[in-house]
């Protein structure tokens, strides 16, 4: 985007919703292990509407962070990459030098450490305007003035005196914010959050998402929304995917994630995190560990052996998704299992 | 506080400590009775890491007590024996599996090393131990014998709680323990050591940010703010009805259905102070 007025202006999420901003068709990555090669996404499929919050939920090795990664085009070198992403219909995978850049303007990424992702021996200043003015080709002043502008947007009000501090002198609840702030300065219009808040306190994880959330809202951003916290996607996202072993397991509208799960998988997870209500007897645990994708069988449902209601036909093949009451579910068992895998707690 | 009756097997008074300028723990007291769990809540600064570290003697308190089974520890031991009696008494399992073990050493060594310290048992009444231990925590003959690397954190977690129990403690001290792990492992390990406590009647300190953990392994708990402790009482009862207004902030920020992340309230809550 040449136009970087986007701070302040509003993408009307309505007006758009019929074609989506980001589409990911069969997209699978292989990437180069001590010279074998291993698969970390299955033939991963996913559409963001322009405004729409998405939430990517899964456990270690699940393929969620590689999945923004591939959308980001930040996989490592090497990387085989089968299956298409298309940004506003333009192909990402074609893209390179000056189109790159102007498409990672326009998808901006915040990552679970911000101080892994700051450089330590910068002022911040020069950290939030460099795609500004490299990029954009603003004014330095003025790109400062953008920044402490945003910044106030993200609840710190002595922007001026920020930008001429370095990362250490910051909490990580405040340099998150920073890494907010920069992110939507070149005006995105996607945003991929990769458990942003994950290494925050639970306080300021509650004030980082309200920003995020609010922010978001006011500028029409789409996000997509990576989180081991199946409640935490469900409470900003309106809608989630769920993944396991590399595969999309279950995409469902929030609101129905609990009461009404598709997969298993979704409901075990749901059931094994103790409940800060009420102390259970006993944690409703899921036996055995994840599975990373390349782990997977070939030939076979990759959560049948933890599963609770497989039989033997889930391993006689990878299970498609199939839709269902306007969700998806890879379980070739879902639809007589409606209804009952959603379990009562425990009175 | 823990019910009366049976001597405490845990126990801080006046509990202080003074990095520099900074106060991280300040007056804490608690006592832990045989076969209980307490919980000590808190965030980051909050004192409750520099609390299980002057437990287990990492650091020396500033000013207060702490007492084990009847013994003083507030001051580093004197000898060998001082300190092995210490191990008997309280053990700790720390966060990050991936940093508490030695690389080179697999579970069973681990688990032999201390048995061979503490009890001084020959090797074959070690060995059926080792087998119990790694029995009592899941892990079988192959991860027995694997080196961490090739261990999953779950594992590993379980590998560094057999270790823990071989001295036998009477306390075991959990440091976000359970805090690493994915959250299908986090339910098996929190009911592991549900059953161990049911098996062996060892006293944990539960040290966690986590209120749904808290929940579920202890009767117990206080909270901490800034080395302060807030609250405290029957767990139930802390995160059910909470008094204090940290408390109820902290029990507010948890996502759970319905919930919506809020923007403090509070004029100026961008000038929070920098890094301390």
């Amino acid at each position: 985007m040449s136009e970087p007025a986007a701070v302040g202006a509003l993408w009307s999420a309505g007006a758009m919703a019929s074609a989506p901003l980001l589409e990911v068709d069969g997209l699978t990555v292989l990437l180069d292990v001590s010279g074998a090669k291993r698969a970390v996404l299955r033939d991963v499929s996913l559409t963001i509407r322009p405004g729409e919050a998405v939430g990517l939920v899964g456990e270690s090795g699940s393929g969620k962070s590689m999945t923004a990664r591939a959308i980001d085009r930040l996989l490592p070198r090497g990387a085989e990459v089968q299956g298409s992403i298309l940004f506003d219909g333009s192909d990402v995978g074609a893209l390179s030098g000056a189109d790159l850049r102007r498409y990672r303007n326009q998808v901006a990424m915040i990552f679970q450490d911000p101080r892994a992702h700051t450089n330590p021996v910068r002022r911040i200043g020069d950290f939030m305007t460099e795609a500004l003015c490299t990029n954009l080709g603003v004014p330095a002043a003025e790109a400062r003035r953008r920044a402490v502008d945003m910044l106030t947007q993200v609840g710190i009000e002595d922007g001026a005196r920020r930008l001429r501090q370095y990362p250490h002198q910051m909490s990580g609840g405040m340099l998150q914010r920073i890494m907010i702030a920069a992110a939507l300065l070149t005006g995105p219009r996607l945003l991929l959050a990769d458990e942003p808040t994950t290494a925050l306190d639970v306080t300021t994880q509650a004030e980082v998402m309200a920003i995020l959330d609010g922010l978001r809202r006011n500028f029409g951003l789409a996000m997509l929304f990576i989180t081991h916290d199946l409640e935490l996607a469900a409470a900003i996202c309106d809608r989630t995917v769920v993944m396991y072993a590399g595969q999309i397991v279950e995409v469902r509208a929030s609101a129905l994630l609990h009461g009404d799960p598709l997969h298993p998988y979704t409901a075990a997870l749901a059931a094994a995190r103790p409940d800060i209500a009420q102390t259970a007897d006993r944690l409703r645990a899921i036996p055995g560990r994840p599975l990373s994708a390349f782990e997977a069988p070939p030939a076979e449902c990759a959560f049948a052996p933890r599963c609770a209601h497989a039989m033997d036909i889930c391993r006689t093949a990878v299970p498609d998704l199939v839709d269902l009451d306007s969700g998806t579910s890879r379980c070739v068992r879902a639809r007589e299992l409606r209804g009952q895998l959603q379990e009562t707690p425990d009175a | 506080m823990p019910e009366a009756g049976g001597a405490p097997v845990l126990e801080a008074a006046g509990l202080r400590k003074e990095f520099g300028d900074l106060v991280a723990v300040d007056d804490v007291s608690f006592r832990l009775a045989p076969g209980r769990s307490l919980a000590i809540v808190g965030e980051s600064g909050s004192g409750k890491t520099t609390i299980a570290r002057m437990i287990v003697g990492l650091e020396r308190p500033t000013s207060g007590t702490i007492t084990a089974c009847g013994h003083d520890r507030s001051r580093p031991p004197r000898s060998t024996r001082d300190r092995r009696r210490r191990g008997h008494e309280v053990q700790i399992v720390f966060q990050d599996p991936y940093t508490s073990l030695d690389p080179r050493q697999t579970a069973e060594a681990t688990i032999d090393e201390v048995l061979r310290l503490h009890h001084g048992w020959p090797a074959g009444r070690r060995r059926a131990r080792i087998a119990e231990l790694t029995d009592l925590v899941g892990l079988d003959s192959r991860q027995s014998r694997a080196l961490p690397r090739s261990l999953s954190g779950g594992q590993r977690q379980r590998v560094a709680i057999a270790r823990a129990l071989a001295a036998e403690p009477t306390v075991l001290i959990l440091d976000e323990s359970v805090a690493a792990l994915d959250v299908s492992i986090q339910a098996q390990v929190l009911n592991l050591l549900a059953d161990i406590r049911d098996e062996t009647h060892v006293s944990y300190i539960l040290i966690s940010h986590d209120l749904a953990v808290v929940r579920q392994l202890t009767d117990e708990a206080l909270v901490l703010h800034r080395g302060k402790v807030v609250e405290r009482g029957p767990t139930a009862r802390v995160l059910d009805n909470p008094q204090d207004p940290y408390t109820q902030r902290l029990r507010a920020s948890v996502p759970r259905p319905g919930w919506k992340p809020r923007r403090r309230a509070q004029p100026g809550a961008g000038k929070e102070p920098d890094a301390s």
